[in-house]
């Protein structure tokens, strides 16, 4: 019973999560375990049931438990859909200064693809890019949107076959 | 003399860009010796702007209204310094003033006047204009300066900041910077979707023309001290990287074959390199390319960010920012790289130094406690003073005699967007620079002489 609900919940949030793009904060609250309406090893099936960023603390480069549950899921999903190659986009958000920013969101792209790599997904399938504060997705003043600006994103690009 | 040329081969230089400028510059007029008593010292903190008096220009029976134009955009230049109060025409007792004739200078002394603008524009029969204009000292009663210039009636605004510059020089003796003109990042869209172009505009924010299109993320562009040109990153290619583009021809080429992206870029104050960051795993480097040569040299080479490198004006040193200790502070090491010299000891993080073209100072951004201010202090570290401080300011560039800075001031929120301002070395008359929508990264040309 407890469990049914919170899939619905899940599927509610799921719902508003595709309706404002995949905002950060959905995939935070995601409930865990596949969704049964989205095809694996699709684009969607990695967003939604993956999970396809990470979270750092202000000025910090450091994977948090959560992070690394993230990105192990991630890594897992990878090796068994090999065909896909992998953009690590590194992000910062705006309280700090563009050319540092752009050497921070590089530094957060690298702690993920290292923690990819670890996790046995093949380096070469791997590129890595940082926007600095260029590209926020959460735009009120506050921490609570700055947070989901500072971030690693794991971006599939079209798969080889 | 050496000075005439060099100006005459500058604007032959610009001629190439369309303008077509000034086929002579000469000092007709005799310059007296610097003994006059109005004078500006600008060393100081706040300064009583100086009353000057800039009747309308007369046109001797041709454009009244270009020659009022240019006197009010020389006018408008002096006011903005903040070193002079252009004072109320209506308050003007001697009216329809000849560049060829001495004022009543008692009637400029009654209205407090100190230094006083006479100046005329004439279209000569081959289509171009004359200028005149000479500056007088209105309590020693004697001409300071007189010159003519001849140019194309398109350049008429650029004339009228030539002749500003040759103001304000007069009274301060430090050179000016009206004839200049500030790249920067032009903002437009959501706060999420953000489209940015490297625009150009003059000083005082007139003539902005857009360099790109917006089709490519573009950042922190920089001014060449020698050439036309500009250096700035962008994401245009496979990996983000640091640009040159000629302003005059717009050809564009990547800066270098480097494995990884490279940003933060900088001329050498020669203009025969360019000085970035490169970008390897979570380390960025700090590296020069060699414009001629091609070659690269690593200047840093350590675990930490080392970015924002920017050179002392003799090329000798060059100051930057550095995570190598824990956070980000400001550093100084030999222009060949070694070890360097932290200079930076505030409570806070500082970033995005920059020299002056004077040598004497650094301005940097400084962040403590959720501010972020612009500041300056001494190359060894000392003497730090902050300018401006709010919620955001940040990368401030010297404006060319090293007296004004200019910088980016951003607001909170879904709506916020940065906008440029100055703000003068004392801390003083701190002003915006309106643009056509949000700006960022501003940077400042070289004086065009």
């Amino acid at each position: 019973m407890f469990k049914r609900v919170n899939a619905v919940a899940g599927a509610r949030w799921i719902a508003v999560c595709f309706a404002v793009l995949f905002l950060a904060a959905c995939a935070q609250t995601r409930t865990d375990g596949p969704v049964g309406n989205v095809k694996p090893g699709t684009g969607q099936d990695f967003v939604v049931n993956v999970g396809d960023r990470v979270f750092f603390e202000e000025d910090q480069s450091v994977l948090n438990g959560q992070g690394q549950s993230t990105l192990a899921k991630q890594a897992q999903w990878l090796n068994k859909y090999s065909q896909y190659t992998i953009t690590v986009e590194g992000h910062a958000d705006e309280r700090g200064t563009r050319q540092y920013n752009i050497a921070l969101g590089a530094r957060r792209a690298q702690a993920a693809r290292d923690y990819l790599v670890s996790q046995g997904v093949n380096a070469s399938r791997i590129r890595t890019i940082s926007y600095g504060k260029e590209r926020p997705v959460a735009v009120c003043n506050d921490n609570s949107c700055w947070s989901q600006n500072r971030r690693a994103v794991t971006v599939l690009n079209n798969a080889t076959n | 003399m050496r000075g005439i040329f060099k100006r005459l081969s500058v604007l032959a230089g610009r001629k190439a860009l369309g303008l077509a400028f000034v086929a002579a510059i000469l000092a007709v007029f005799s310059v007296q010796p610097a003994a006059a008593l109005v004078e500006i010292d600008i060393t100081q903190g706040n300064i009583e702007p100086l009353p000057i008096a800039l009747p309308s220009f007369s046109a001797e029976g041709g454009d009244s209204k270009l020659a009022s134009d240019m006197t009010n955009v020389i006018a408008a230049d002096l006011k903005r310094s903040g070193l002079f109060r252009p004072l109320d025409p209506a308050s003007f007792i001697q009216k329809n003033m000849s560049v060829n004739s001495t004022p009543r200078f008692g009637d400029w002394r009654q209205i407090s006047a100190q230094a006083l603008v006479t100046g005329t524009v004439i279209k000569q029969p081959d289509g171009r204009l004359k200028a005149e204009f000479r500056l007088w000292d209105v309590f020693a009663s004697e001409q300071m300066l007189g010159q003519q210039f001849y140019t194309t009636p398109e350049n008429w605004r650029r004339l009228a900041h030539i002749i500003a510059d040759a103001i304000y020089e007069r009274l301060t003796g430090e050179k000016g910077y009206f004839d200049t003109r500030i790249v920067f990042v032009d903002e437009t869209g959501p706060k999420d979707k953000r489209v940015k172009k490297l625009a150009i505009m003059d000083q005082d924010g007139a003539n902005v023309r857009y360099l790109t299109r917006g089709d490519d993320l573009v950042l922190t562009p920089r001014f060449s001290p020698t050439s036309q040109e500009i250096t700035y990153m962008s994401y245009g290619g496979a990996d983000p990287s640091v640009y040159l583009l000629n302003i005059e021809t717009g050809q564009r080429e990547i800066v270098g074959n480097f494995p990884g992206m490279t940003f933060a870029p900088r001329f050498s104050p020669d203009g025969q390199s360019v000085v970035m960051s490169l970008q390897q795993g979570g380390n960025a480097n700090i590296f020069k390319m060699d414009l001629r040569s091609r070659r690269t040299t690593r200047l840093t080479n350590t675990a930490a960010i080392d970015t924002s490198p920017s050179y002392s004006p003799d090329g000798a040193r060059i100051v930057f920012e550095s995570d190598r200790g824990g956070t980000q502070q400001l550093y100084v090491m030999s222009a060949g790289g070694g070890e360097a010299q932290r200079i930076s000891f505030g409570p806070g993080r500082y970033s995005t130094p920059v020299w002056s073209p004077r040598g004497d100072l650094i301005a940097f951004t400084k962040q403590h406690q959720g501010r972020f201010m612009i500041g300056v202090m001494r190359p060894d570290g000392k003497g730090e003073r902050i300018l401006t401080e709010g919620y955001h300011n940040e990368g401030p560039a010297w404006s060319p005699n090293g007296r004004v800075l200019v910088f980016f001031r951003d607001t909170p929120g879904a709506n916020g967007g940065p906008q440029v301002w100055t703000v003068d070395l004392t801390g003083y008359n701190e002003q915006r620079l309106a643009t056509p929508a949000f700006a960022s990264d501003p940077s400042w040309s070289p004086l065009i002489d």
